[in-house]
């Protein structure tokens, strides 16, 4: 299967007062079109940081310092990739949301209180799918215009599509600048020839605007600005449709009621809602599940699962419970301290791991079948301000050599599908 | 039979709801409504259930954090001395209850007060679930631990250091901690320090509060094998609250399960997870996540949320989420009853099903 989203060797940072903490230190993901795929660790691993620089949302001091973040969205080209590092911020605006879109931890502090789960849920399609809206306005109005026998109505009507049609022709226009801009970046980024060209077309990109002074103006004018009503129709109908598919019950009246009436399982499902509402090809879930209740948490974990066979494509799944990785993920990472210490698919890892911390990992969680003591990883997750050198498991390692104390070792692939960073192995993997 | 530390007999706690202008009492949200519940002598009870259901607040009641609203908390009595105050309490004559309620004064937590709580609250202790939030972050661990000792007066002022000494010792810190600041410590360390507080009065019975769910694996591995340790060294008794039901499997001998401020179930740990009774309890059991992919549970998904217990349902209140309720969930609520071998269960159907 194709990849659709590759880290290479990313490096995060974040400057704190106490010094720079070395959050990400070259992690090389990926995730294939149409699997689930896993990132566990402890906290303070760099899971959320890795996902939240894959978006661009890294908060301050927090800065991406190196590496690619590469993206396979073209149907047509599987080898174009772009890397969303060198591109604009209004570029990242339109990916977020409508290709990669996020759930949060906490459902509660992810919706924002004083609007409804209506608005909440449309905000999104209003803001990726808008030509799509306005032409479905289009076309209901043009079918009510010849029916209406009042006059008033009728030049009422008719002035609502007029603006509605001059919307939708500065959004086509714009989003074909749009588009000619992008892909002159990929093929100037491709034959890596003129940087100042570069710069110059990521200027003209930010700046470029939706020219449409006629509509801007009605739309500053209290009356006549009602003729967006239609909109709203359409979007709450379209938010109705999707909260039904959710399995929320009665979704017409949901729509209209806000995120404090609601409980925590229910809460999550909004939240999955918005990150679904424009059918992102990549969910990035980061930890749905770990506030909500074992019985709620079956519900979203099944409803997750659920979707990813109907609707989404790739999901993202952050986490630090192994039985939900073992329930949910296809393949999965290890994460610790910054670095990615181990990738396979989840049979493979739970059956054999080869990193020390995934064997240390998984032997401390209490099993369904737990014979004598729980294993434990003695020592603590390190600073990351100091990291330890070398291999940053080092301290805590059974099996710590003196290599392992100078060199950082590399992130190979030991059997297909199976990629370890550890100086055990290393020797094997140069054999193969 | 092993003797019972704590015996809970009818316990009761309401939380009103005030309304009106006037404030008034509108009605009660009942987090724990009517709970029977033995806990024997060296034993590692565990009680789960979803968020809301009233386990902590349970745990809270025993040590009068909160006070009961009604019901009797009876701490190291024997069953027969416990059987002979239920009596007279339900006895007819005045006289006997008026002697039931002077008994009562001596055995019965609930109606402690003044110094005689005071010296059983050495003997029951606590350890909270996030461990930056318990202790103070102005005091010195030595201070921190030091504090129990100094208000049971089980250590005089020139004793303390060597005291605080040996208990950081017991939880795996060392002495050279004491003059830190629970900032300098990471999650692990600080339960640990926390452990330390509640082992310094030398308890009989330590209320554990989800002491391990605002830890990584790694940690809780350590904490929960070194509670095992303690528990094993002190001859302690566990109250252990906690929505995990692997790390309860790992550590506890009998389980309680509460839904809506009412326990549904209780049985030995290991014949709870081979076969429980309750519909709740096996939808329970059968959403833990496991962590082996090779496994494949048939899931039992249960719909809805966990009701409001100001308004819980009529008859059993589990009835709106069971998939096997008939029309006398609905009207009677069920009593625990027994099952064999110490396992009793509270369900109309528990045979059928």
């Amino acid at each position: 299967m194709e990849k659709l989203i590759e880290t290479i060797n990313l490096y995060t940072d974040f400057h704190t007062f106490e010094g720079t903490v070395k959050a990400l230190n070259g992690v090389d993901i990926f995730v294939r079109k149409g699997e689930t795929y896993g990132l566990v660790g402890e906290s303070g691993c760099g899971k959320s940081v890795t996902v939240r620089s894959i978006l661009r949302i890294v908060q301050s001091p927090g800065r991406i310092r190196d590496g690619k973040i590469l993206l396979y969205f073209s149907e047509e080209n599987k080898e174009k990739s772009i890397d969303i590092l060198t591109r604009p911020e209004t570029y990242m605006e339109s990916v977020r949301g409508s290709d990669i879109s996020m759930i949060f931890q906490e459902a509660s502090s992810s919706l924002n209180p004083v609007f409804s789960i209506g608005e909440q849920v449309g905000e999104s399609i209003f803001f990726h799918r808008l030509p799509e809206i306005l032409e479905a306005a289009i076309d209901q109005l043009k079918a009510e215009v010849s029916k209406v026998g009042n006059p008033l109505t009728r030049t009422w009507k008719s002035f609502s599509l007029r603006m509605l049609e001059k919307e939708l022709s500065a959004n086509v226009a714009y989003d074909k600048t749009v588009a000619e801009i992008d892909e002159r970046l990929y093929l100037v980024e491709s034959l890596a020839s003129d940087a100042q060209e570069k710069a110059q077309l990521i200027s003209v990109r930010n700046s470029t605007r939706k020219s449409m002074p006629l509509v801007n103006l009605v739309r500053k004018i209290p009356f006549l600005r009602r003729y967006r009503k239609i909109l709203d129709t359409i979007v709450t109908g379209r938010v109705v449709d999707l909260l039904t598919e959710l399995g929320v019950s009665n979704p017409t009246a949901m729509v209209k009621r806000y995120p404090h009436e609601l409980s925590g399982g229910m809460q999550q499902r909004i939240v999955i809602a918005i990150a679904l509402a424009c059918h992102p090809r990549l969910l990035i879930a980061d930890e749905p599940t770990s506030n909500l209740d074992v019985t709620i948490q079956a519900q979203i974990l099944e409803l997750i699962k659920e979707l990813k066979k109907t609707k989404i494509s790739s999901v993202l799944f952050i986490t630090h419970d192994l039985g939900v990785v073992a329930e949910v993920c296809d393949r999965v990472s290890v994460m610790y301290a910054g670095d990615v210490a181990e990738t396979a698919l989840v049979r493979e890892l739970f059956a054999k791991p080869l990193h020390p911390y995934t064997k240390g990992l998984l032997n401390s969680v209490p099993k369904v079948v737990q014979e004598g003591q729980l294993n434990t990883i003695p020592g603590i997750v390190p600073n990351l301000i100091h990291p330890p050198s070398g291999c940053r498991f080092h301290p805590r390692c059974p099996f710590v050599m003196d290599q392992c104390k100078v060199e950082k070792p590399a992130y190979i692939e030991i059997e297909s599908d199976h990629y370890v960073a550890c100086h055990l192995y290393a020797a094997k993997g140069e054999t193969k | 039979m092993s003797e019972n530390l704590l015996d809970l007999r009818k316990l009761k706690k309401y939380y009103p709801i005030k309304g009106g202008v006037f404030r008034s009492h509108v009605g009660d949200v009942r987090a724990v409504d009517d709970v029977d519940l033995k806990i024997h002598k060296g034993e590692c009870l565990g009680l789960v259930g979803e968020s809301g259901c009233g386990k902590t607040t349970l745990g809270k009641t025993i040590l009068r954090l909160h006070n009961a609203t009604s019901g009797r908390i009876y701490f190291k009595q024997t069953e027969d001395e416990v059987e002979r105050i239920e009596g007279l309490l339900e006895s007819e004559s005045p006289a006997d209850r008026k002697e039931a309620s002077r008994l009562l004064k001596d055995v019965d937590l609930t109606a402690m007060n003044g110094a005689d709580l005071r010296k059983q609250r050495g003997k029951i202790q606590i350890v909270f679930q996030d461990p930056s939030n318990s202790l103070n972050p102005r005091m010195l661990i030595k201070n921190i631990i030091a504090e129990p000792l100094l208000i049971q007066k089980l250590a005089t002022a020139k004793e303390v250091d060597f005291r605080v000494d040996e208990l950081l010792k017991t939880v795996g810190l060392s002495g050279n901690h004491m003059r830190r600041y629970p900032h300098e410590f990471s999650g692990g360390q600080r339960q640990r320090i926390a452990i330390a507080r509640a082992l310094a009065t030398k308890p009989e019975f330590i209320l554990m509060d989800e002491p391990t769910s605002a830890l990584d694996v790694s940690v809780q591995a350590q904490i929960l094998n070194l509670l095992k340790q303690l528990q094993k060294d002190f001859s302690l008794t566990y109250l252990f609250v906690t929505h995990h039901l692997l790390v309860v499997k790992y550590i506890t001998d009998r389980i309680a399960v509460m839904y809506l401020g009412r326990i549904v179930e209780v049985a030995k740990t290991a014949d709870l997870f081979a076969h429980s009774l309750h519909p709740y309890t096996k939808a329970l059991l059968s959403a833990i996540p496991i962590p082996d992919p090779t496994t494949k549970t048939e899931k039992i998904i249960l719909t809805g949320d966990v009701p409001n217990p100001s308004n819980p349902p009529a008859g059993c209140r589990f009835h709106p989420r069971c998939s096997y309720a008939k029309d006398i969930c609905k009207q009677v609520e069920p009593q625990l009853m027994d099952a064999g071998e110490g396992h009793t269960v509270a369900c109309h159907r528990w045979k059928e099903i």
